[in-house]
């Protein structure tokens, strides 16, 4: 995993609450076996109309999505992820975000900030009368800044330092894994086995 | 202070705790599809990493084959190349799997309660946000994404922050045609999408004891459409004697030994929920939804709202773009909306039950002449069962096409879609833009209004007949 501490870029506006993984990228791009590739599937549906966000030349180069509160509901696809991070966006904001889509995020070193709606609604103003402001993203400092412009947001130290380090999960727990045999040795017999079949 | 019934799985599956750090749990079974798990074998191939407990993990194909021709080679060479790689992958790392065309294949959340691999008091989990079905069972079951998928294949554990935990109290008696889909819909209804979100549901009183294991894996199974990963119920005899039958229910001392443990699985009596929520049972109707979450329902003898009375910006935006996508006009009666296509089936209402009471209802009677109605099965097992009981005959004879097992139009990803405007009643979970097909317009019921519906052509409820 990549690792992030500030993140600069301009931002993409969009106005709309509840956006589903199903919106995020439909089930039928869900086919492909690698981790790559699934940009073209990024809010397909809504791709095909031209007056859609994502189309508008000045948000062309954005990076950081600015959101309606509960981004993500839905499925547990990862490929939501990815499909955000294969088009290039490095940071989503918002008020609201699906626990699912939220852990897959923090696996993947996609940074999910929640503020608060009024202050998305801020960003929102700004950035549709002024498409090339840049947002600054500082992970280190906790803070989201434009202008003159600085919004503290929290985020829990264990998952900051993994995202700041880059350091990824299963690593982590191969430290632990004596831990982990030692569990296993108290496990009761009753437990089902899958194997085996009976 | 006691604790909630949640709480206490947890703690029992907490392999390593420290302050500042999420608690590294368990994982006692992890089930497995075509679909979220390419890319984390992938990852246990690069880091040259094995599958730690084969004998905790089982794989099946549901999402992505098709429920027509099983017996064929799947048409779809990428769809094709997905499940082929599940099955390399099970043979390489020597996980159990039922393939297309054996008689335990279904989808993932039917296939692991009838093995009865999926019992009280046990971490269940699989790259599915459905997972939470197996929290029937007083299990805690969530659904996870494919680095966890990695993450449980190598380790057998997962690192998890501990969420909240929220009391859904549901007292009183359901009226006759009323189902444990129109309370889990009631409830999304009344907390919202994201109301769930940060906790684990635990279904309470009087109204969720009455039910069956299948109408209770049916409210569990949607716990995670108010935004919930997990919720579950207490095991109780009902449970029990679920589990009894199942081929991989423990057997002799450890069915006792089961049992004993097993009975401790509730909530004390003096542990305290974060939060409590309350339903009466007894005002409960058939439930409808109308926009595009599964938060967006209403009785079905309501009318499509008007966004403009809705007091949140927010809410009323989302309403506004929801109707215009469902293109319906506020005041509508609901139940003088048209249908063009009834899908019964899912992890939500593809289990038996579900096929027997849509049955009752269609035998002798045939459906709407306007519409199509497709009835797949959970799982090879219950389409097995029911030809066993003549309920193919009762719906092809009702003029429905019978279909062999998957996810099928739950989520559109065989070739089971709506086409671009059709308008779809559905016993699945999600009505999202899009769900069952690029356009396709869905409306969430359950086994009985579908098949009310199927027979009358516009959202109906038996009653209506």
């Amino acid at each position: 995993m990549e690792k992030f501490v500030k993140h600069t870029g301009s931002a993409l506006p969009l106005r709309r609450s509840n956006v589903d993984t199903d919106q995020i990228i439909p089930a039928v791009y869900l086919k492909r076996i690698t981790k790559n590739g699934f940009e073209d599937g990024l809010f397909a549906a809504w791709r095909n109309d031209p007056a859609f966000e994502l189309n508008q030349p000045q948000y062309k180069s954005a990076t950081v999505l600015v959101v309606g509160p509960d981004f993500g509901t839905g499925s547990s696809r990862e490929h939501a992820v990815w499909a955000l991070q294969n088009y290039g966006f490095k940071v989503v904001l918002s008020s609201r975000f699906a626990d699912i889509f939220r852990g897959n995020s923090q696996k993947m070193g996609l940074l999910t900030v929640i503020l608060p709606q009024d202050e998305i609604e801020k960003i929102w103003k700004k950035v549709e009368s002024a498409p090339d402001t840049k947002i600054t993203v500082d992970l280190e400092a906790k803070t989201v800044s434009y202008d003159t412009t600085s919004t503290s947001f929290s985020i829990d130290d264990y998952t900051r330092w993994r995202l700041m380090e880059g350091l990824d999960d299963i690593g982590l727990t191969f430290t632990k894994i004596d831990e982990v045999a030692k569990f296993e040795e108290k496990r009761v017999s009753f437990k089902p086995k899958t194997l085996p079949i009976r | 202070m006691g604790k909630t019934l949640a709480e206490k799985i947890w703690t029992e599956h907490i392999v390593s705790s420290k302050a500042g750090e999420p608690d590294l749990l368990y994982i006692d079974l992890h089930l497995i599809h075509e679909v979220t798990s390419p890319q984390a074998f992938d990852g246990l191939r690069l880091a040259n990493r094995k599958v730690r407990r084969p004998e905790l993990t089982i794989a099946t194909e549901d999402h992505n084959v098709p429920t027509l021709n099983i017996d064929k080679p799947i048409a779809d060479p990428v769809s094709k190349l997905q499940v082929d790689t599940l099955r390399k992958n099970c043979a390489e790392f020597g996980v159990r799997i039922h393939s297309l065309g054996d008689v335990e294949q279904g989808i993932v959340h039917v296939v692991g309660p009838q093995l009865g691999i999926t019992q009280p008091g046990m971490t269940i989990v699989c790259g599915d946000s459905h997972t939470s079905t197996h929290g029937a069972f007083g299990a805690l079951a969530f659904g996870i994404g494919t680095s966890e998928v990695e993450h449980v294949l190598a380790t057998q554990t997962l690192p998890l922050l501990r969420p909240k935990t929220m009391a859904i109290n549901v007292e009183g008696t359901l009226k006759p045609g009323v189902t444990s889909k129109d309370i889990i819909l009631a409830v999304i209804a009344k907390i919202g999408t994201g109301g769930g979100q940060g906790y684990i549901l635990e279904y309470r009183g009087s109204a969720i004891r009455a039910l069956s294991m299948e109408a209770r894996m049916t409210i569990c199974n949607m716990s995670i459409e108010a935004g919930a990963r997990a919720g579950l119920i207490a095991p109780d005899q009902t449970t029990f004697d679920y589990v009894k039958t199942k081929p991989h229910a423990p057997a002799g001392a450890d069915w006792d030994a089961a049992l004993t443990y097993w009975k401790t699985l509730s909530t004390d009596a003096d542990a305290k929920f974060d939060k409590e929520i309350n339903l009466n049972a007894d005002e409960l109707a058939p439930f409808v939804t109308w926009g595009t979450n599964p938060g967006q329902g209403l009785p079905l003898s309501g009318s499509v709202p008007n966004p403009a009375d809705l007091s949140n910006a927010e809410d009323r935006g989302a309403a506004e773009r929801a109707l215009e996508y469902m293109d319906l006009k506020p005041g509508t009666p609901l139940k003088s909306i048209k249908v063009d296509t009834v899908f019964l089936g899912s992890c939500t209402n593809g289990r038996i039950e579900d096929l027997r009471s849509a049955a009752d209802i269609l035998k002798g009677k045939k459906i709407a002449s306007t519409l199509r109605l497709l009835v797949v099965p959970g799982s090879a097992r219950v389409r097995l069962q029911a030809e066993a009981e003549g309920l193919d005959k009762v719906f092809l004879d009702a003029g429905a096409e019978w279909r062999s097992a998957g996810c099928s139009m739950c989520l559109g990803m065989n070739p089971d879609q709506l086409k671009p405007g059709e308008r779809a009643a559905s016993t699945s979970n999600r009505n999202f833009e899009g769900r069952q097909g690029k356009g396709g317009r869905t409306h969430l019921v359950s086994p009985l209004v579908a098949a009310a519906t199927a027979i009358k052509g516009t959202l109906a409820s038996p009653a209506d007949l």
